[in-house]
């Protein structure tokens, strides 16, 4: 039985089992997919820490931008462990031979205590006040996580691929004492019982299918499964959209395009706002256009083709693949898009569940009060990073008590899954998944209103009623595809009610959550709104 | 447009053409994607991230490998699972064993993180470049499927994870210093550098025909094939020799009535 059992293998998951097998811990990694595979190897920007290599900064100028964004919904406490331990992650992962991108050089550096690192470059990303993103080309988290998956190779961690989580295994106290997986390739539960268990898992940014920069996997699997499980939820409501993805693809167009002079236009050729203002303000703006029936371009003409091919090649061959353009050329279709899940896992101030013992959540699935309403660019790979470790170190705190090794399948799992195949297809679930992506979108997206969220509140009911003959068109048990993505289907209804009644509640307007009807911040709502599940409803406290 | 996917169900293997032309699609993993969802729910194949980092949706169209999210895919397109991958249904492939090869050319015990103890030097500009190529590996498998050295040799490394054994050979902070006390207990402990030649003699970069396949499927343009080469002039500099050479073999001056004619034999 391992010490420590964790779930998802991206950034968190991964530093947490490095950081537990370096302690001499037994760990296990289970993930859906292949280690490597995780949303993580998208982040292109960088990951922050105030190394002051290219321009002096403090920790403390860090922990102030991070509290401006985050709207007032911040734990100060959590972000200034955060922020002081950034320059120690950032020493961690170069020890682990992440190729972070250097300076040039020819250019002067500024000296640093932290000598090791004195080299490496750093640039500016919304919000910041300096120059504190370390990155590693536009592949900061690739290289981050390969270079973390070689030294988990190295260091012995156990990895369980293809296993799917069902369910957590809760005892009569409360407390996790493992989990019940399904196994893709044969088609069976495979249960896995440890000391402690860590959910890593990633955030719901897939349920806005079709209008996410998301990977298809990110479907809060583990932020359903501790909600079913008695735990609590947190700040559900709060979704960033990210200005430029390419309509309809909704592929990510990086904000470097807007740094270096892409213009925002729309179909009659003019521009609507300051490209370079935060996120949050260029995506309203980009609503309204669209909210008149407008269709929204972004033009990177005013940009040297020179300077263009040499800062985005990726970019220029996403766009003709994906909207068949050149361009150099021609502006290229955009649309705002579901980019970070700032909601989650509640958990306290040593990353422990509330509501639930032996279990701790780190990185995009966890609300672990750093990003508060509106999360600042950088800050989440450093999260996955820094609260990865810092959530392992203390799971294996946990006394090593009496877990009962039971390997028969959790009954409750095994019924599940039967039920699944006994059922009748009469909806499609890849239809219903389009819809509701569509939907969420519309009604729960970058302008709110109550009258449309009660309509997608009732809707989602609807869906869920529907559920019992929401079928499968495969039957096979082994590599199911169909079963997988139903259950994944499953998991995104049920969140995306968490987040309909939490946006409902707000009735106000706070960093990335703005309500037409409410349009100011208003004090009184500087608190976070929880969820939980009483007798299999989902309820807000 | 109509697609020929070759699926594999229950044992059995098949040619299935789709007709994909009402559909609404711009890449082939579109195409998968609404044929599983509105003609055939049982179709299996692996995706991830849409744009081409995450490397799960490598298959094989007309032959060559691509990743499914960025291919756009023509009319007649025939689809196929990875090569020397166990197949586990239609384009899903077991990845395991390829994967492990890279767990052969790392140490088997845990060197990294240094200790914060041993400090090394920052690392320049220049050192990073050397492998900022082979650092872009997304691990899809596409050169493996590619290369005919796996054909005759289901052992060899491959090219990904010798791309990788190259990554670290470059990198001066894998050059770990051995504390003093270290050597003196045990003098033949190797340096992670030298372990990482050592580990990439057999079954490694002497088996391959240097064909270039690799290279030319890799969605990330890395250099597999120079990077072999670059191993190979790394490991003679250390002293290993190529054992298609030392082995007496044809072409080699052999004057001991081995192979062939002898033309000594006479006098």
């Amino acid at each position: 039985m391992p010490d420590l059992l964790i779930i998802g293998s991206g950034g968190a998951g991964l530093s947490a089992a490095l950081e537990a097998a370096s302690r001499g811990a037994k760990v296990a990694v289970v993930t859906k997919t292949l280690p490597t595979q995780a949303q993580t190897c998208m982040a292109q920007g960088g990951i922050n820490a105030a190394l002051g290599n290219v321009e002096p900064d403090t920790p403390e100028e860090h922990i102030t931008d991070t509290l401006r964004s985050a709207h007032g919904l911040a734990d100060e406490a959590m972000v200034r462990t955060l922020c002081e331990s950034a320059p120690e992650t950032i020493e961690w992962l170069d020890r682990l031979l992440v190729p972070f991108s250097r300076i040039d050089s020819t250019h002067s550096t500024l000296n640093t205590q932290h000598s090791a690192l004195s080299t490496i470059d750093q640039r500016r990303l919304g919000g910041a006040s300096h120059p504190r993103a370390c990155y590693a080309q536009d592949y900061t988290g690739l290289k981050i996580l390969q270079s973390l998956y070689d030294r988990c190779l190295e260091a012995g961690v156990t990895f369980y691929t293809g296993h799917y989580l069902l369910d957590l295994i809760v005892t009569e106290d409360r407390e996790v004492v493992g989990a019940d997986f399904w196994e893709i390739k044969t088609g069976k539960i495979r249960t896995i019982r440890a000391g402690a268990t860590l959910l890593a898992t990633g955030g719901y940014g897939a349920l806005y299918q079709g209008y996410t920069t998301n990977a298809y996997g990110a479907t809060g699997d583990g932020i359903a499964a501790v909600l079913r499980a008695g735990g609590v939820l947190e700040d559900m409501e709060f979704v960033q959209f990210h200005p430029t993805a390419m309509a309809p693809s909704a592929v990510l167009i990086s904000e470097s395009a807007r740094g270096a002079g892409a213009w925002l236009i729309n179909d009659k050729g003019k521009r609507f706002t300051d490209e370079l203002a935060p996120r949050d303000i260029v995506a309203r703006a980009m609503f309204d256009q669209i909210a008149a029936g407008r269709h929204l371009f972004l033009d990177l003409r005013p940009v040297p083709e020179k300077v263009l091919r040499e800062l985005m090649p990726q970019e220029l061959h996403l766009a003709r693949l994906h909207a068949g353009i050149d361009a150099t050329k021609e502006p290229i279709p955009v649309m705002p898009a579901v980019h970070y899940t700032m909601g989650g896992i509640a958990v306290d101030s040593r990353l422990q569940i509330r509501g639930l013992g032996r279990a701790y959540a780190a990185g995009e699935c966890s609300a672990a009060r750093v990003h508060g309403a509106n999360r600042l660019g950088g800050n989440s790979l450093l999260e996955i990073i820094a609260f990865g470790r810092l959530a392992a170190v203390n799971a294996l705190e946990e006394p090593k008590g009496e877990i009962p090794e039971d390997t028969t399948p959790d009954r409750s799992s095994a019924t599940r899954i039967e039920g699944i195949f006994a059922r009748k297809n009469r909806y499609n679930h890849y239809h219903k998944q389009k819809i509701l992506g569509k939907r969420l979108y519309h009604d729960l997206g970058i302008v709110r209103d109550g009258t449309l969220i009660e309509d997608a509140l009732n809707y989602l009911r609807e869906l869920e009623g529907r559920l019992g003959e929401t079928g499968l068109q495969d039957r096979s048990r082994r590599e199911n595809r169909d079963l997988i993505e139903l259950l994944e289907y499953e998991n995104m209804l049920l969140l995306a009610q968490a987040l309909s009644l939490s946006a409902l509640k707000r009735t106000e307007s706070r960093g990335a959550h703005y309500r037409r009807d409410f349009p100011e911040e208003s004090p009184e709502w500087e608190k976070h709104i929880q969820i939980k599940m009483e007798n299999g409803e989902v309820e807000t406290c | 447009m109509k697609l020929t996917i070759q699926r594999h169900q229950k044992g059995k293997s098949y040619d299935e053409t789709f007709d994909v032309a009402s559909l609404r699609v711009t890449t082939l993993l579109e195409a998968l994607y609404e044929i599983k969802a509105k003609l055939d729910g049982t179709l299996t194949f692996d995706a991830g991230c849409r744009s081409g980092v995450c490397g799960a949706c490598a298959v094989r169209v007309n032959g060559r490998e691509a990743l499914a999210c960025s291919y756009k895919p023509q009319d007649g397109d025939r689809i196929e699972p990875l090569n020397y991958h166990p197949v586990q249904r239609d384009l899903k492939v077991d990845k395991e064993k390829a994967q492990e090869t890279v767990k052969r050319i790392l140490p088997s015990s845990s060197l990294f993180p240094l200790p914060s103890s041993i400090p090394h030097p920052p690392l320049t500009d220049e050192e990073e470049a050397r492998f900022r190529l082979q650092t872009d590996c997304i691990l899809c498998d596409s050169c493996y499927s590619a290369c005919p050295v796996l054909a005759v040799n289901p052992d060899f490394l491959g090219p990904f994870a010798l791309t990788r054994a190259w990554r670290y050979t470059t990198d001066p902070r894998y050059q770990v210093e051995e504390s003093p006390s270290d050597s003196n207990q045990n003098s033949s402990l190797l340096t992670p550098h030298s372990s990482l030649l050592d580990a990439v003699q057999q079954n490694g970069i002497w088996d391959c025909t240097l064909c270039g396949e690799c290279t030319a499927v890799c969605p990330q343009h890395i250099d597999p094939k120079n990077d072999i080469m670059q191993l190979r002039g790394e490991s003679l500099k250390a002293g290993y020799t190529d054992p298609n050479l030392s082995n007496p073999s044809f072409g080699t001056p052999d004057f001991g009535g081995g192979f062939g004619f002898d033309p000594n034999s006479n006098f």
